[in-house]
C-alpha cells in the first residue's frame, strides 16, 4: 500500500486541493493536522484524507514523525511525504514509488534538473544549506531541504525523528548517513506561488535552523 | 556596623531560604535541589556577613579580590544551571511530542475501526 503523508498547519486554503490531487497516485492520503487553529482537519477529511490531529502545535518534524508512524500503522509499505501548501506536484509521486523498489529512501530534489521557478535567492540559500549539511553530516545531497520524500517500510520503521521543528530535513539526512540506508534522488519540480512563499522558510528561520543544527552536532 | 548592601544581601538570603523551605515542604521541588539552593543562599549570607573570608580563598586560587572570585563562581554556576535548564526543556519538548503523537494516533485506531466496518 502506498500512503502519502501530508503534514499541515493552518493550510485550509490549499490542503483540500493537495489531497484531491494526490489521491489518484496513492492508496491513502494521511494528513497530520498539527494543531491548526483553522479548518485544516475538516477540509482534509472532506477531500478524502485520513486525518491524524495533534492536540497542540508541535512543528514540522513532529508532524512528519507522527505521519510516518501512522502511515505504517494503517499498513503503508511505501510512504511518500509532501507539503500541504501545494508546492509539490502529485504527478511526480510515481517517480518516488518506482525508485523505492531499489532504495530505502528517495529524496526529491529541485536542483537536479532545475525544473520550475525556484527564486534565485532561494537557490542560493539552498546551496548554503547543502554545504552545511555536508559539513555536519557528511552526505552530499543536492537539495537538503526538500519536503518531497519517499520511505520504504524498513526505513520508516528505523527512522527516528527527534527534532520537532524545521531542522527535521537535515536530521533525516543524518539518519540516512547513520543507518546506511540505500538512497537516491529524483528530480522534482519546484512550484513557487505567492502562497507557498508566504508560508515557507524565511531567512530568520533559516539562520535559526543552521544554529540548531550546529548545537545538535555538538551534542551528538 | 553593617553597610546597606550587606544588610540587603543578608535579608534577601533569609527570604530566599524561607522560600526554598516552603517549596520543599509542599514538595514542589525535590530535596536535593532544595539542599543546593539552601547551601547557595546560606553561603551568600555568610559572605555578606564576613566579606574577608572570600579574600582568603581568592588569594589561595590566585585572584586578587574575594568579590571577584564570587562573581566568577556565580557566572560559572549560572551558566551551568542555564545549560541544565535548556537540556531539560528540550527533553520535555520531546516528551510532549511523544504524548501528543500517542494521543493523535489513538484517534487513528478508532478511524481504522470505522473504515473496516464500512
Amino acid at each position: 500500500m502506498i500512503v502519502a503523508v501530508v503534514p499541515a498547519y493552518n493550510e485550509e486554503q490549499e490542503v483540500g486541493n493537495v489531497v484531491r490531487n494526490t489521491l489518484p497516485f496513492v492508496d491513502r492520503v494521511l494528513v497530520v493536522d498539527d494543531g491548526s487553529t483553522d479548518n485544516t482537519a475538516q477540509v482534509a477529511r472532506d477531500a478524502g484524507a485520513v486525518v491524524v490531529a495533534h492536540a497542540i502545535n508541535r512543528g514540522l518534524g513532529a508532524s512528519l514523525g507522527t505521519g510516518i508512524k501512522s502511515a505504517r500503522k494503517i499498513g503503508g509499505k511505501k510512504i511518500i511525504t509532501l507539503d500541504a501548501d501545494g508546492q509539490h506536484l502529485a504527478e511526480e509521486i510515481p517517480l518516488f514509488v518506482r525508485a523505492l523498489d531499489g532504495h530505502e529512501v528517495v529524496l526529491g530534489s529541485r536542483m537536479i534538473e532545475m525544473k520550475g521557478n525556484m527564486p534565485v535567492f532561494r537557490r542560493a540559500a539552498q546551496r548554503v544549506g547543502n554545504m552545511l549539511t555536508y559539513v555536519m553530516f557528511g552526505l552530499m545531497v543536492s537539495d537538503s531541504q526538500s519536503g518531497f520524500r519517499g520511505f520504504s517500510a524498513a526505513a520508516a520503521d528505523a527512522l527516528e525523528i527527534k527534532t520537532d521543528r524545521m531542522e527535521v530535513s537535515s536530521e533525516i539526512i543524518s539518519e540516512i548517513q547513520k543507518s546506511g540506508f540505500k538512497w537516491t534522488e529524483v528530480p522534482i519540480t519546484a512550484i513557487y506561488t505567492e502562497y507557498s512563499l508566504s508560508k515557507g522558510q524565511s531567512f530568520t528561520v533559516g539562520i535559526k535552523t543552521a544554529l540548531k543544527l550546529f548545537i545538535h552536532r555538538i551534542k551528538s | 556596623m553593617f553597610s546597606a548592601i550587606q544588610l540587603l544581601i543578608i535579608l534577601f538570603a533569609l527570604f530566599a531560604v524561607t522560600r526554598v523551605v516552603i517549596k520543599v515542604r509542599s514538595r514542589s521541588i525535590p530535596m536535593t535541589w532544595a539542599t543546593l539552593w539552601i547551601v547557595i543562599w546560606v553561603g551568600a549570607g555568610v559572605v555578606a556577613l564576613l566579606p574577608q573570608t572570600t579574600d582568603l580563598l581568592a588569594a589561595r586560587v590566585g585572584i586578587g579580590r574575594g568579590a571577584d572570585l564570587l562573581v566568577y563562581l556565580s557566572v560559572m554556576v549560572l551558566f551551568y544551571l542555564i545549560f541544565r535548564l535548556v537540556v531539560k526543556v528540550e527533553s520535555m519538548q520531546q516528551d510532549m511530542t511523544k504524548l501528543v503523537r500517542a494521543i493523535s494516533m489513538k484517534d487513528l485506531d478508532n478511524k481504522k475501526g470505522e473504515d473496516s466496518s464500512e
